[in-house]
C-alpha cells in the first residue's frame, strides 16, 4: 500500500513539474532548467560513487563533451542523432578512463578524474586551434527553453528510476558488497572491475546527455566555459549533502544547494567561492553522512531506542 | 636550442620536485591528501609579488619570510581543521575522503580570498631578468637561480630527514605509524610537524615560482595536480623519488612544448602518469605493496 502511495506521489510530482513552465516566467523556467540539470547530475554521480565510495571529479569532463558534441555537430546532423553520438562518445571516454583507472585504489582515482576535465579541455583546445582553426562555436538550434526543460526532466526521472532499479537488482547488491569490502566481494565471485566499469559508464552517459541537452541554452560555447571545474565540485557537494548512498539523497541535496548558490552568486558575486568553501568545510564537519541520514537518525532516536540502535548498527 | 630546452626543463622540473617534496611529506607522513596545497604555493607567490613590487624587497628575502609563514599556517590548519577529522575517522579510507572534502573547501576559501584581493589577472614581476651564457645557450638568470634554490632547499630537506634524530622520527612515523609510539616518538606531534614542514616547502616553491613565471589566483589547482602526479610517480613519502620524478616531468613537459606543441603538455604528463599507475602503482622507486 505504502509503495503505491510513493509511486503515485512520484507520478503526481513529475506531472506538476512537467506543467510548471506553463505558469512560470522566463526567469522561473531558467531556474527550473538549472535545477533539473543539477538534480540529474547529482543523482547520476551518486549512482556510481554512492555505493562504490569512489569520489569522481570527472563530472564536468562528460558534461563538456556532451555540450561540445552539440556545438560541433548540430549544424550538419539532426538533433536526435547528435544526442546519440554525444552519448556514444561519452560512453567511449568513460570506458577508456574506467578500464585504465578503476582497478586503482581510491585516491589515485580522485586525482586522475581531478585532471581529466583539464586534459580534455586542453585536447579540445589543441584540436580546435590546430585543425579547425577556431576557438569557440555558436549553437543555433530552434529548441525552446521549455523543450530543454522537458528533456532534462525526462532524463532526471529516468536516472532516478534507474538508480532505484539498480538498487534492487543483482548488480546493486554486488555494488553494496564492493563498497563494504572488496576482498569479500571478490571471494563471493563478484567481477569487481566489470561491475564498477558498468556503473561508471552509465553514470557518465547520463552526465554527457545533461551537457548535450543544456548546450543550446549557452548559444556560445568554448572550452573554458564548458569545462569549468566548479561544476564537478558543486555536483559532488550536492550529492554528499543529501547523502550519496540513498535514492533521494542527491535530489534533497541538490535542490536547496542550487537555490543557495543561485542566491549567493546573485548577491555576493565576489565572495562566492569563499562562502562555497566554508560551506563545504561545514558540511564535512557537521554532517559526515549527509542530511538525509542525519534527519533519519534523529527521527529514529525520538521514536524509540530500538530503532536508533538499528540505525547505529547499520552505519 | 637543445641546451636551452634542457635547462628550461631542469628549471621547471626542479620547481616541481621542490613543490612535490612538500606534498609527499604531507601525504606520506601526515596521511592527509591536501588538495589546497597549490593554493598555499600561489599565496606565497602573491606574498613575494607584493613585497617586491610595493616595498622593493628582494625575493630571496621574501623566501625567509614566506617559509616560516607557510610553516605556521599549515600548522594551524592541521591543528584546527584536520586534527578533529583524524580523531573522528575510524578507517584510513574515511579519513582520506574527509580530508579530501575538507581541503577542497579550504581550496575555495584561499582561492576566493586571493581573487578578492588580486583579481583574476596574470601577475608577474621582474627580478634578475638578464641572460647568462651556459654552453653557448643564453638562459635567464632568474631561472638559473630558481633551479639552484630548488636543489638547495630540496637537498637541505633530505639531509634534515636522513641525518638528524628529528628527521629519523618523522621517517619512523611514515613507515610504521602504530609502532613509532613504542620507541618514544610522539606520533601526533611528528605528524603535525611534517604537515607544517610541507607547508613551508610549498611556500618556498611559491616564491621560487614567482621569480620566473606568471601566475594567477586560480593557478594553484594545476600545481596541486602536477605535484600529486610527481608524488605518485616517485612513490608516496619518498623524497628522492619525488626529486627524480619532478625532474622527469619538467623535462618531458618542456621537450613536448618545444618540439611537439605547447597544447599537448598535459596530455604527455597524463600519458606518463597513466603508464606509471598501470606499470608500477607504488611509484618508480617504491616497493610493490602486494
Amino acid at each position: 500500500m505504502k509503495r503505491f502511495a510513493i509511486a503515485g506521489g512520484f507520478v503526481v510530482a513529475v506531472a506538476v513539474l512537467a506543467l510548471a513552465p506553463l505558469c512560470l516566467g522566463a526567469y522561473g523556467l531558467g531556474l527550473l532548467i538549472g535545477l533539473a540539470g543539477y538534480v540529474t547530475l547529482a543523482t547520476a554521480w551518486a549512482l556510481f560513487s554512492g555505493p562504490t565510495g569512489y569520489i569522481s571529479l570527472a563530472t564536468v569532463a562528460f558534461v563538456g563533451i556532451g555540450a561540445y558534441c552539440v556545438a560541433a555537430l548540430s549544424e550538419v546532423l539532426p538533433y536526435p542523432l547528435v544526442l546519440l553520438i554525444a552519448a556514444a562518445i561519452g560512453l567511449a571516454v568513460a570506458l577508456i578512463v574506467g578500464l585504465s583507472t578503476l582497478r586503482l585504489s581510491g585516491v589515485y582515482f580522485v586525482i586522475f578524474t581531478f585532471g581529466l576535465a583539464e586534459l580534455i579541455r586542453q585536447l579540445v583546445t589543441f584540436y580546435e586551434i590546430n585543425v579547425t582553426g577556431t576557438l569557440g562555436r555558436y549553437i543555433f538550434l530552434g529548441i525552446t527553453p521549455e523543450q530543454i526543460y522537458w528533456q532534462l526532466l525526462a532524463l532526471g526521472v529516468i536516472t532516478l528510476l534507474l538508480t532505484w532499479w539498480i538498487g534492487r537488482s543483482r548488480i546493486g547488491l554486488a555494488l553494496k558488497v564492493i563498497g563494504d569490502d572488496e576482498v569479500v566481494a571478490s571471494h563471493v565471485g563478484i567481477d569487481i572491475a566489470r561491475t564498477k566499469l558498468a556503473l561508471f559508464a552509465v553514470s557518465a552517459v547520463i552526465m554527457t546527455l545533461v551537457g548535450a541537452i543544456q548546450a543550446p541554452r549557452w548559444t556560445y560555447v568554448e572550452p573554458a566555459i564548458v569545462f569549468n571545474p566548479t561544476v564537478s565540485f558543486l555536483v559532488l557537494i550536492m550529492a554528499l549533502l543529501g547523502g550519496a548512498a540513498r535514492l533521494w539523497g542527491p535530489l534533497l541535496g541538490a535542490v536547496p544547494l542550487f537555490m543557495l548558490f543561485e542566491w549567493l552568486s546573485a548577491n555576493f558575486p565576489n565572495h562566492y567561492s569563499i562562502l562555497l568553501g566554508l560551506l563545504f568545510i561545514l558540511i564535512v564537519f557537521a554532517l559526515p553522512k549527509g542530511v538525509l541520514s542525519f534527519v533519519e537518525d534523529n527521527w529514529m532516536k525520538r521514536r524509540g531506542p530500538r530503532a536508533a540502535d538499528r540505525s547505529e548498527a547499520r552505519s | 636550442m637543445i641546451v636551452t630546452t634542457l635547462i628550461a626543463g631542469l628549471v621547471l622540473g626542479g620547481t616541481y620536485a621542490l613543490v612535490a617534496m612538500g606534498l609527499t611529506l604531507q601525504y606520506g607522513i601526515s596521511r592527509i591528501m591536501n588538495l589546497a596545497y597549490g593554493e598555499t604555493i600561489i599565496a606565497a607567490s602573491f606574498l613575494a609579488y607584493v613585497l617586491s613590487s610595493s616595498l622593493g624587497i628582494n625575493p630571496l628575502v621574501s623566501l625567509l619570510v614566506a617559509a616560516p609563514l607557510g610553516f605556521a599556517f599549515s600548522y594551524m590548519i592541521y591543528a584546527i581543521m584536520l586534527r578533529p577529522l583524524v580523531a573522528r575517522s575510524k578507517t584510513a579510507m574515511s579519513l582520506e575522503i574527509d580530508s579530501i572534502l575538507a581541503t577542497f573547501g579550504l581550496l575555495f576559501v584561499i582561492q576566493g580570498v586571493m581573487l578578492v584581493f588580486f583579481g583574476g589577472n596574470y601577475i608577474s614581476y621582474s627580478y634578475m631578468n638578464f641572460g647568462v651564457d651556459i654552453l653557448g645557450a643564453s638562459v635567464a638568470a632568474n631561472r638559473l637561480l630558481a633551479l639552484v634554490l630548488a636543489l638547495a632547499i630540496g637537498g637541505g630537506l633530505y639531509l634534515l630527514l636522513t641525518r638528524t634524530l628529528w628527521g629519523t622520527a618523522l621517517r619512523a612515523v611514515a613507515v610504521a605509524p602504530s609502532s613509532a609510539p613504542l620507541v618514544g616518538i610522539d606520533a601526533n606531534r611528528a605528524v603535525r610537524l611534517a604537515f607544517a614542514l610541507g607547508g613551508a616547502l610549498a611556500a618556498c616553491g611559491g616564491v621560487v615560482i614567482s621569480m620566473y613565471q606568471t601566475f594567477t589566483a586560480t593557478s594553484g589547482v594545476v600545481f596541486t595536480m602536477k605535484a600529486l602526479i610527481v608524488v605518485i610517480m616517485g612513490g608516496v613519502g619518498n623524497l628522492l623519488g619525488a626529486l627524480s620524478a619532478g625532474l622527469i616531468l619538467g623535462l618531458v613537459e618542456t621537450f613536448v612544448a618545444t618540439y611537439v606543441s605547447p597544447g599537448l603538455t598535459l596530455a604527455a604528463v597524463y600519458l606518463i602518469f597513466l603508464g606509471i599507475l598501470l606499470w608500477r602503482p607504488s611509484g618508480l622507486f617504491g616497493k610493490a605493496r602486494r
